[in-house]
């Protein structure tokens, strides 16, 4: 992608909640990175434990969580040196936060302020990271409404006043506040409807061109990813099972899981064909099995699944050093299996 | 059409989770402040019950004989005698029963009346509630004590009957602002609505979609309004205003305070019966503040959290970060998190701030 170290490397990033019983193993020895400029999507099903790991990267989980293992490495241009995130104290968590990784959050509804109006709760943010007078903060609010394609009348107006996808637009023009490197955009267009949706993303899009950040967007939407991002990385059972480009994820997904969630929606291109969902449910976390966690799910499956070392290796037909998975069996070539996984068998027979 | 995909819809059934044996597992696993306090008002209880079978005299038994008058704990008897020769400790076998009796029939009448008062208002709302809503500030805003002590000075008869009636009218609206303004917050909720959508009645909706929700804030209300009652009776009774014919904890101390127990050192005489009332205090707050951890899990998993990362965590404080090798630092013992967790924060707070 592009040259040059990465502005946020996630090494080996485990993250649980302690929980009276057992440990639940939210986030599992995951690697990755994020270039400057890149969209990098997370994909994954509810409980893949994709949200849990962008919290964590930025130390925003509360205890029960905790992060077990790992470094998150943050280099930013306005930071000298590369920045360990997880060494720091809550005095330079809340200089790195919102300053140099802005947070755009699920629900805008219960994520604004019901009390305060827009302006107010843009200017708090810009208040609480830049020092500027109070009138020069006004304006700022002001234009960065006019970024987000919202009349500046709505300054004054209060959050329930605004339709959902106005407010999920005053959410990415409150993230872009402090002008930070890095925003994490956790399914920022979930709630909303498809045409809003993708109002939305074409102006996401078009900010980052023109303000030059870097996006981390969390999604279980896959089909959204492939037209919105650069890299993709799958997670499942809290483990990356494969990143790649865009391109390579649809036309060689490599990974029975990528497949599986690929073949889950219908394309708007291409020949008509049967919708499969994938089988089962997730494993329990706080007993993760040995090996692949997918291997209930898995049509591809395997005795050697059950043992395997699950961590990311390039896959050896793809000419990109980049594109890895996690499972060392199945190539992009590989035929589908004629057979469901055995799991979705027995639901069948009975 | 092509032909619908084959869809799997039941997920396997998840392994069961290990619980243990479901009684003594739930107790067990209740916080260890509900447990002491369980165990402490379980004993005043059970002095309550049989206290009155098992006293070894009449209370009002007056021993003529001079040696016996004041005489202090012995073998026969175990707390000593009063002024009048009469036996302490079956005074106060026969008094905890009836402080108890009547401070839980005050607690019982006063949450009915409140949680009444106090969902009927919030959900008929209008006129209804401006009018119970105004009731409740009136009676909240008299000055309890000086009306207590004249209805009870004016009452032709003051008997434990009076007493009860008095306290109970006197103790609900507090409770009632509480649950009136909780009401009002599930009120609004989505669930509400389907219940009303599904063609629930009014009586259903209010006594099993609503006040469930309010379980544990009208157990608090209970117990808060049991503790006012013990201290209010036991202070009406200290100043004669109750029936100094029969024992209660109040009118104990009436006695000994009357014929100068102090100022003639004997404090066999009021000690216990101050003791009791204590203890019984604290084992309702105790039971009040595990009730609360009870009914919101965030201050048990808090207070769990606290001991496995080894570091007390507040809840603004970042992630934390278990690194290999490093020692636990701020650790507490079991004591000190017992003791931290009375700290008034904790019961403001969603998370514990020792």
């Amino acid at each position: 992608m592009s040259a040059g170290a990465p502005v946020l490397d996630i090494t080996d990033f485990s993250v649980v909640y302690r929980t009276p019983g057992a440990d639940v193993r939210a986030v599992n020895q995951v690697n990755l990175a994020l270039h400057t400029g890149e969209v990098v999507g997370l994909a994954g099903e509810s409980g893949s434990g994709k949200s849990t790991l962008a919290y964590a990267v930025c130390r925003l989980l509360r205890a029960p969580a905790l992060i077990t293992g790992g470094s998150v490495t943050y280099r930013g241009r306005r930071v000298a040196g590369p920045t360990d995130v997880l060494q720091l104290d809550t005095r330079e968590l809340r200089q790195l936060r919102w300053r140099e990784i802005a947070i755009v959050f699920q629900s805008a509804m219960n994520a604004l302020n019901p009390v305060l109006n827009v302006r107010d709760q843009i200017t708090d943010a810009i208040h609480a990271h830049l020092r500027m007078p109070r009138r020069a903060a006004a304006d700022k609010a002001a234009s960065l409404l006019d970024l987000v394609g919202i009349p500046r009348t709505r300054l004054r107006s209060y959050p329930h006043e605004l339709s959902g996808g106005m407010r999920q637009r005053v959410m990415i023009a409150m993230a872009l506040a402090a002008d930070p490197e890095i925003i994490i955009m956790d399914e920022p267009t979930t709630a909303l409807d498809v045409v809003v949706q993708r109002d939305i993303l074409a102006q996401i899009v078009e900010l980052k061109e023109s303000l030059d950040f870097t996006i981390l967007f969390i999604t279980h939407d896959l089909s959204l990813l492939l037209e919105l991002a650069d890299r993709i990385a799958v997670m499942y059972a809290g483990q990356l099972m494969e990143v790649g480009t865009a391109a390579e994820l649809h036309h060689e997904p490599a990974h029975p899981y990528s497949r599986g969630l690929l073949n889950s929606f219908p394309s708007l291109h291409g020949a008509r064909r049967d919708l499969a969902g994938i089988p089962g449910t997730p494993p329990d976390l706080r007993h993760p099995p040995e090996g692949c966690p997918f291997v209930p799910r898995c049509g591809y499956s395997t005795d050697a699944c059950r043992t395997v070392d699950m961590h990311l290796e390039r896959v050896a037909s793809s000419p990109d050093p980049e594109h890895v998975t996690a499972c060392p069996f199945v190539l992009p070539r590989t035929p589908a299996p004629e057979r469901l996984s055995a799991q979705a068998e027995q639901e069948f027979r009975a | 059409m092509t032909a619908a995909p084959p869809i799997i819809a039941e997920p396997p059934a998840l392994p069961a989770p290990d619980v243990k044996p479901a009684r003594l597992g739930q107790w067990r696993r209740l916080p260890l402040k509900a447990k002491s306090g369980a165990i402490l008002l379980g004993v005043f209880v059970l002095a309550g019950i049989i206290g009155p079978q098992v006293s070894p005299y009449d209370p009002a038994y007056q021993n003529p004989a001079p040696s016996l008058a004041l005489h202090p704990p012995d073998a026969a008897h175990l707390l000593g005698t009063t002024q009048s020769g009469q036996d302490v400790l079956s005074q106060l076998l026969v008094g905890i029963r009836l402080t108890l009796e009547l401070a839980l029939i005050v607690g019982l009448v006063a949450t009915v009346l409140s949680v009444i008062v106090g969902v009927t208002a919030a959900f008929l709302g209008g006129f209804w509630d401006e009018l119970l809503s105004l009731a409740s500030n009136v009676f909240l805003v008299i000055p309890q004590l000086p009306l207590l002590i004249l209805l009870l000075g004016y009452l032709p008869q003051k008997g434990q009957a009076a007493t009860i009636v008095v306290l109970s009218v006197l103790g609900w609206p507090w409770g009632a602002r509480v649950i009136r303004a909780q009401t009002l917050a599930i009120r609004g909720r989505d669930f509400v609505a389907a219940a009303r959508e599904t063609g629930e009645s009014t009586w259903r909706i209010l006594v099993v979609e609503i006040v469930p929700n309010e379980i544990s804030l009208i157990a608090a209300s209970f117990v808060n309004t049991v503790l006012y009652a013990i201290g209010a009776s036991v202070a009406l009774a200290f100043i004669g205003l109750a029936d100094l014919s029969s024992w209660s904890l109040g009118t104990m101390l009436y006695w000994a305070q009357s014929q100068q127990a102090l100022q003639l050192g004997a404090w066999w005489w009021f000690i216990p019966p101050g003791l009791a009332v204590a203890l019984m205090g604290t084992a309702l707050v105790l039971l009040n503040t595990g009730i609360d951890e009870l009914g919101n899990p965030r201050l048990r998993d808090a207070n769990h959290a606290v001991r496995v990362a080894g570091r007390r965590q507040r809840p603004a404080d970042p992630t934390p970060v278990l690194y290999a090798g490093t020692a636990p630092r701020g650790q507490r013992t079991r004591l000190g998190r017992f003791a931290a967790s009375f700290s008034r924060s904790s019961l403001l707070d969603e998370g514990r701030r020792p």
